[in-house]
């Protein structure tokens, strides 16, 4: 009885659940990770003459430390889930999408443009908006997907160029033709009717966009993980050649997986204008879409990993203010901070494991 | 409106563009065609530009003197290139990924960094004034000619015999068509690929130099309008050949010169639609003129 027992815990530890020693392992990579991160970040703040632990103690008060800075984490926390949700997507199906910045403007614009025309609708105007704005966000980050299957254009390169063509339709559009008259010195559209704005949960001061942003992480992780179409994006992705092999529409998916996510991004867009600006105006290119890449790289692609991360990244962007204002810190202090962690997060794991494979060499066991 | 100087005056300004605003895309590009050429692609090229803009800028207000601001743009271009060069060299790290990291944080230095430079004038870099025999102000403005221009053209032959004509070039060629070749030939992949990478971060440096030292001449953080990145494409369109740099980077200055050339002219309706023709241009030729050929084997690009 006791060696059968101590056989099966033998057996268990070799061989314990894989999933759940996968999702530690990259949790623990990414701990590493952010330890590295804050290490550069603090050395660097060193070398400015600035005293990196009250950096750090004002990073946490601005991000985590009361109500309303909770708030101003939550609040970007929203529109970033949806963001990163255009860069996994994509990744899933193998390509690497940076200009989710674009779909954001175009389904912010489409949302605000459509809105106007609403009132009359009551609750049921944000239903056509949110469609307006997932579709011509879907539309654009698709766009990127066709041009990469189709003519073989390099997907990062060809989204971030798609994102410079929308600022400039959208600046285009906001300053011409769909401009409110009365909109003197911030050119803008014309302000949406009550009705087409989304409103806050309970008094919470955080508005109903973050209840859109977790539903659309949680579907993308059962649609990645839990479904046929979600496994076939994986092969696809992980080696188009065997997918092509067993007659997968590698090119079909990638494009589809494209469109989701710009879906999602337009959707941020359209967040931000009907919760937070209230018509589309140069308010809404805050940088959105490029911060999602770094949330996306941190999450490792995970769509629920993207759940913390987002309030991490938002809360590093919510306690900038609080820095330059304190501390007299430049406001691009926290694109430092972003810029060590995306590269820490790149470079842990490799780094961690050849520095393990190394310590292994040299003391044979 | 006088319709005779409007005339001249658009295609006057888009010739001085080609020059003027060609000079950053030439130098940049021809950093990342060297990267390229060793194998890898670099979208961090971004950062260095901005990061070379901000060091010449602020080199040349703390030294008073644009050539000690343009040595500052080289050494901080390599060393970010350098970096990539040294992240990439570890297993299993995505090139573009990296690339992507090193914009943000070349971007979020030399915002954090070039605060203080925002304010105070920088000395210039002198330009040849080709255009002194005629009494047309837009003549001479438009044969004003930056002194980096020349210092590309040079760099492009350079390249050029680099690349074809010495042992160096040849084993970066090796080393960025068939990585495999190279380890058979026993060549020192890791230190190719480092040299190739760090004086490609310098020649992006000197391109941010040209930025904030000549035209438009300022330091602030709207200065890079993606040139960087639009390096990638330009080398897509110029296949991996030096002197095809000079041509795309021409191409591209003046197409950039075409929004502000129309506005001056009296076309304001579509600025905006007209600023967006380099990016636009860029799409088409990758979408339409993307034959693969002269690409290097070893790049992400090209599979």
């Amino acid at each position: 009885m006791s060696a059968t027992s101590a056989s099966a815990v033998a057996v268990l530890r070799a061989a314990p659940d894989p999933r759940l020693a996968a999702a530690l392992r990259a949790l623990a990579g990414t701990v590493g990770a952010l330890a590295l991160a804050a290490l550069l970040f603090g050395a660097f703040l060193v070398a400015a003459g600035h005293d990196p632990l009250a950096v750090y103690a004002l990073l946490w008060k601005g991000a985590f430390g009361s109500a309303f800075a909770w708030q101003n984490t939550l609040l970007r926390a929203a529109p970033l889930m949806l963001t990163a949700l255009c860069v996994v997507l994509p990744a899933r199906a193998g390509l690497i999408v940076i200009g989710g910045e674009g779909a954001v403007l175009m389904g912010g614009l489409a949302a605000a443009a459509l809105g106007v025309h609403l009132g009359g609708l009551g609750g049921m105007a944000l239903l056509p908006m949110a469609l307006a704005g997932a579709l011509a966000g879907g539309v654009w980050i698709g766009l990127v997907g066709l041009l990469r299957e189709r003519r073989g254009v390099n997907e990062a390169i060809g989204s971030l160029l798609l994102a410079y063509i929308a600022a400039a339709l959208f600046k285009h559009l906001v300053e011409g033709p769909l401009r409110d008259p009365a909109s003197l010195n911030k050119p803008s559209t014309p302000a949406l009717p009550d009705a087409a704005r989304l409103g806050e949960l309970a008094g919470s001061g955080v508005h109903a966009g973050l209840v859109i942003g977790v539903l659309a992480c949680v579907l993308a992780h059962l649609l990645i993980h839990h479904t046929p179409w979600g496994f076939g994006l994986k092969v696809a992705g992980g080696n188009p050649r065997a997918g092509r092999m067993v007659g997968l529409p590698v090119g079909r998916l990638a494009i589809a997986a494209c469109g989701l996510g710009g879906a999602a991004a337009g959707l941020a867009g359209m967040i931000e204008v009907a919760a937070v600006h209230g018509a589309a105006n140069s308010a809404l290119a805050a940088g959105y879409g490029y911060a999602g890449i770094l949330v996306a790289f941190v999450a490792r692609q995970q769509p629920l990993a993207i759940l913390p991360t987002a309030l991490l990244v938002g809360g590093v962007a919510a306690s900038g203010g609080l820095l330059q204002r304190r501390l007299g810190l430049p406001d691009a202090t926290v694109n430092v901070l972003q810029g060590f962690l995306f590269l820490s997060i790149l470079v842990a794991e490799p780094l961690f494991q050849a520095v393990a494979q190394r310590i292994r060499r040299r003391r044979p066991r | 409106m006088s319709a005779d100087v409007d005339l001249w005056a658009v295609p006057l300004a888009v010739f001085a563009g080609a020059i003027r605003a060609g000079s950053p895309f030439l130098f940049v590009s021809l950093g990342e065609c060297l990267t390229e050429r060793g194998g890898r692609i670099n979208l961090g090229l971004e950062g260095a530009l901005v990061m070379g803009a901000m060091s010449a800028y602020g080199g040349a207000v703390l030294s008073g003197s644009p050539w000690l601001g343009l040595l500052a743009a080289i050494v901080a271009g390599g060393l970010l290139g350098l970096l990539h060069g040294l992240i990439c060299s570890l297993p299993r790290v995505n090139d573009i990924a990296v690339g992507i990291g090193l914009m943000l944080l070349g971007i979020g230095l030399a915002f954090f960094l070039g605060k203080p430079f925002i304010q105070p004038r920088a000395p210039g870099l002198p330009a040849f004034e080709l255009g002194a025999w005629s009494s047309n102000p837009l003549v001479r403005e438009a044969l004003r000619i930056n002194v980096l221009f020349p210092l590309g053209l040079a760099a492009c032959a350079l390249m050029h015999l680099a690349l074809t004509r010495t042992r160096w070039g040849l084993a970066l060629r090796c080393v960025g068509d068939s990585q495999d070749t190279a380890r058979a030939l026993g060549l020192p992949i890791l230190r190719l690929r480092l040299s190739a990478t760090a004086l490609g971060g310098a020649l992006a440096g000197i391109g941010g130099a040209s930025l904030s030292l000549f035209y438009p001449g300022s330091w602030n953080e709207g200065l890079s309008s993606g040139q960087g990145l639009m390096a990638v494409a330009l080398v897509v369109f110029a296949r991996w050949q030096p002197w095809r740099c000079l041509y795309a980077a021409l191409l591209f200055g003046g197409a950039g010169a075409l929004g502000p050339a129309l506005q001056a002219a009296g076309v304001t309706g579509a600025y905006h639609l007209f600023n967006a023709a380099p990016y636009v241009l860029t799409l088409a030729l990758m979408a339409f003129a993307s034959e693969r050929t002269g690409a290097p084997g070893e790049l992400r690009l090209s599979r």
